[in-house]
């Protein structure tokens, strides 16, 4: 029966080219493989995946470069910005992005985005929040929520000793150099839509050599978190997005 | 055309980069080494060759986009001085285990910390022992003269592509701002890779290039541990540099390198105008070290003093090529201070002839 | 030959500029040269050195700690640098600003007042290039013309047209220099 449903009439979606068969490794719930496909899909979408050259992070998405069916390189630790700033300037004309989580992109690597950005290197950093370090297993972030646990607050993030989560993304909006800076997120269909969208518009605003693109997917971690895909998102509602609100945070005036 | 000029180490060296058809410089500013991202800055190689020069925001930063234009198969270098250089070592080990050419130079100040910025030669084990984390190499050298920080740049970038390692120069506060006549080699051009290592953008039908120094398996990693030492074991076989001087009829020995080995030498001069018959072996790569020359001569002197403008740290290597066949001891200034030939004359007397 | 040279006084005195004019005349009389500077804080003021060696052998050591002559334009220099002359060798100083004079009897001393020279000529960017002349007319290692030549070097080409005004000051150089103490 199955057989006789798998003819092309019936084709109605199909796994995009700019991702390799290799099975994620991600955990059951995460938002990475959403936002992997997505941006692989723009790639395949603009015909750009011979043209495209993107740079992995340190962290649950250090191996990126095993999905994504374009040219990579794996950065260190915090550098993806300065790493994609090497590939762009010896080739102009190629597709860079980075895919970063907020570990490496708000703590560690903060100089490097922010110069990177300052620059107005004309990549694309796609930022993925969920405030927390997920690969080493579940310790504080730079956006870690005030009173939010961790495993290096396990009582909960006090403000007062461990600093505030950064808002990373409203901080970089305010430098000439970043061209498009805007807030997503994939848990439900109509927001992944909305976030494919913009990531499509970023890499659209590159071929023009606008300056850096910035998305911001605040996203979850049911694992470190410690709770079912479903109580993650609706956490992530409740008490993520209050604070790191989605939409838009700088749009060209040129436009 | 042979193309004298009067100039400076650094800017020397700027210049040579420019001839030898690199594609991109990283760099950020310190004292003894500026001179080369401004003279790079000054002489716009954008419009010359379009050599891409940018000062990063930090020596880490640098070091990092030398990684990702080193991926794309592109001639990238990047200079700085010991503290600068201590900050790039992450990026270095990267860099070594991914596998990827480039040229580094350091222009060595005394430390430790932020030291002083007087010429010194106290890294010598951060770039012949691996400063960065893990089992690597560097090919290292060490130029004695503004002449040899040209050629080497054009040697570097050579070595670095044959055989996809890192290469650093190791210069210091004396090379880098003396100035001294220099023959310039022709402007080379650049070259548009072609590497099948390279991230150029994926081809047609053919899977996609990663550049990475992870592998989770350590079965895995260790196959790149002993790939990269069959390729060490090749350039220990292939690339040794070094010079003697007056050591057919030697009985004793001066060993030293880079600027060190100009006051040695004079020295030698010193020594053999008292009748004293020394030589001096002049190591040129540090790594790979001229290990066999040392054991042959060690046959014939009666002892060698190793001059260094640190408190002993080629000795060690030294030591182990001559493996006890005769004495070595060591001879050193170090933070910053510049060992002058009457003291290391009577150093090879007291410590050597004498001792 | 082989003529082995300190050149030291404040920042600003064109010392480093000396040891530059001194060595690319000498590549023009096809010696061998090094040049090597004092750097760092030292460059932003305060007294600045640079070592000059002009040969016909290839020079060994850039860094010296005796010289066979040492040009010494501010007390500070002296003090540091009288010592520093192999017996038998040339001090040259500047009077101006001097308190203490040379006490060494092993050696050569010429004194040269290049400053009110300077004054005199209207020019005080021209000091060090007296001092030039002064030290060319005591030891004439190069030739007038390559001086020439080494200047066109060393100036970039909007300053060319000072060349012959630098010419004059090395030629004042030559004659107002004097002998204070000879060794026989």
């Amino acid at each position: 029966m199955s057989e006789n449903l798998i003819t092309p009439e019936n084709l109605v979606y199909q796994k995009t080219e700019a991702m390799t068969d290799r099975i994620l490794h991600y955990c059951p719930g995460c938002g990475h493989g959403t936002a992997h496909r997505i941006l692989a899909e723009v790639i395949e979408e603009m015909g750009i995946q011979e043209q495209t050259i993107g740079v992995a992070p340190v962290g649950c998405s250090v191996l990126a470069y095993y999905y994504f069916n374009v040219d990579m390189q794996e950065a260190a630790h915090g550098r993806a910005p300065a790493v994609a700033t090497g590939i762009k300037r010896v080739f102009p004309d190629k597709y860079v992005f980075t895919y970063q989580g907020d570990g490496d992109l708000a703590a560690i690597g903060t100089a490097e985005t922010i110069h990177a950005i300052n620059r107005g290197e004309n990549i694309l950093i796609v930022f993925i929040n969920n405030g927390i370090y997920g690969m080493t297993g579940g310790q504080m972030a730079p956006t870690t929520l005030q009173g939010m646990k961790s495993s290096t607050s396990p009582f909960g993030r006090d403000t007062k000793t461990m600093g505030s989560p950064l808002k990373i993304t409203e901080l970089i909006a305010q430098l000439p150099g970043a061209y498009f800076v805007t807030r997503q997120a994939v848990h439900k269909p109509a927001n992944v839509r909305k976030a494919k969208k913009a990531i499509k518009k970023a890499m659209e605003y590159q071929k023009l050599n606008k300056g850096t693109c910035f998305v911001e997917i605040v996203s979850n971690c049911p694992s470190n978190w410690k709770m079912t895909p479903v109580q993650s998102n609706k956490w992530m509602e409740e008490n993520m997005f209050p604070f790191y609100p989605l939409g838009d945070i700088k749009v060209p005036e040129d436009k | 055309m042979k193309e004298l000029r009067l100039m400076k180490g650094n800017e020397a060296l700027a210049e040579a980069a420019i001839r030898a058809g690199a594609d991109a410089y990283f760099g950020y500013p310190i004292t003894p080494q500026s001179e080369v991202i401004e003279y790079l800055m000054a002489n716009k190689p954008e419009d010359r060759t379009g050599m891409v020069v940018l000062q990063a925001e930090s020596e880490i930063a640098a070091i990092n986009m030398v990684y990702g234009a080193a991926g794309c198969g592109k001639k990238a270098m990047t200079s700085s001085s010991s503290p600068g250089m201590s900050l790039k070592q992450e990026g270095i080990s990267y860099i070594a285990g991914a596998e990827l050419p480039c040229l580094l130079v350091n222009v060595v100040r005394g430390g430790p910390g932020l030291g002083t910025i007087q010429p010194s030669q106290s890294d010598y084990f951060q770039s012949v022992k691996g400063g960065g984390h893990g089992d690597y190499k560097l090919i290292v050298l060490a130029p004695a003269t503004v002449q040899e920080s040209v050629d080497y740049v054009k040697l570097g970038f050579e070595l670095a592509f044959k055989y996809r390692n890192p290469v650093m120069i190791q210069s210091d506060g004396i090379i880098g701002q003396m100035m001294e006549k220099v023959e310039l080699f022709e402007q080379m051009p650049r070259v548009e890779p072609d590497y099948d290592w390279a991230t150029l953008g994926k081809k047609k039908d053919q899977p996609s290039t990663f550049i990475t120094s992870l592998q989770l398996q350590a079965e895995e990693q260790e196959k790149v541990n002993l790939r990269l030492q069959a390729k060490y074991r090749e350039i220990e076989k292939n690339e040794v540099l070094f010079e003697e001087i007056n050591c057919d009829d030697a009985e004793y020995l001066f060993t030293a390198f880079g600027s060190c080995a100009r006051i040695t030498r004079k020295a030698m001069e010193m020594a053999r105008a008292k009748g004293i018959k020394v030589g001096l072996l002049r190591p040129q790569t540090l790594y790979p070290f001229p290990t066999e020359a040392f054991s042959k001569i060690a046959d014939k002197v009666k002892g060698i003093l190793c001059v260094e403008m640190n408190a002993g740290q080629m000795i060690e290597d030294v030591r182990l090529s001559v493996n006890g066949k005769t004495r070595v001891e060591h001879f050193g200034r170090f933070g910053g201070m510049i060992p002058n030939p009457d003291e290391i004359l009577n150093a090879l007397e007291q410590k050597i002839i004498g001792g | 030959m082989t003529e082995e040279i300190i050149i030291a006084g404040f920042g600003g005195q064109g010392v480093l500029s000396m040891g530059q004019i001194l060595c690319y005349s000498g590549v023009m009389q096809e010696k061998e040269v090094s040049w090597m500077p004092s750097y760092g804080p030292e460059m932003r003021g305060g007294t600045a050195n640079c070592t000059a060696i002009i040969s016909d052998d290839q020079i060994s050591s850039p860094v010296l700690n005796t010289f066979d002559t040492a040009i010494v334009l501010n007390q500070p220099s002296m003090d540091k640098f009288e010592d520093a002359v192999k017996p038998g060798g040339l001090l040259i100083y500047e009077s101006n600003g001097m308190i203490r004079k040379p006490k060494r009897k092993d050696i050569n001393i010429c004194v040269i007042n290049a400053y009110d020279e300077s004054v005199k000529m209207n020019n005080t960017k021209v000091f060090n290039m007296i001092v030039i002349g002064g030290f060319l007319k005591i030891k004439p290692i190069i030739d007038m013309e390559n001086v020439i030549k080494g200047l066109q070097k060393v100036l970039p080409e909007r300053y060319h047209h000072l060349i012959p005004l630098n010419e004059d000051a090395i030629r004042k150089g030559m004659e107002i220099i004097t002998v204070e103490h000879q060794l026989n």
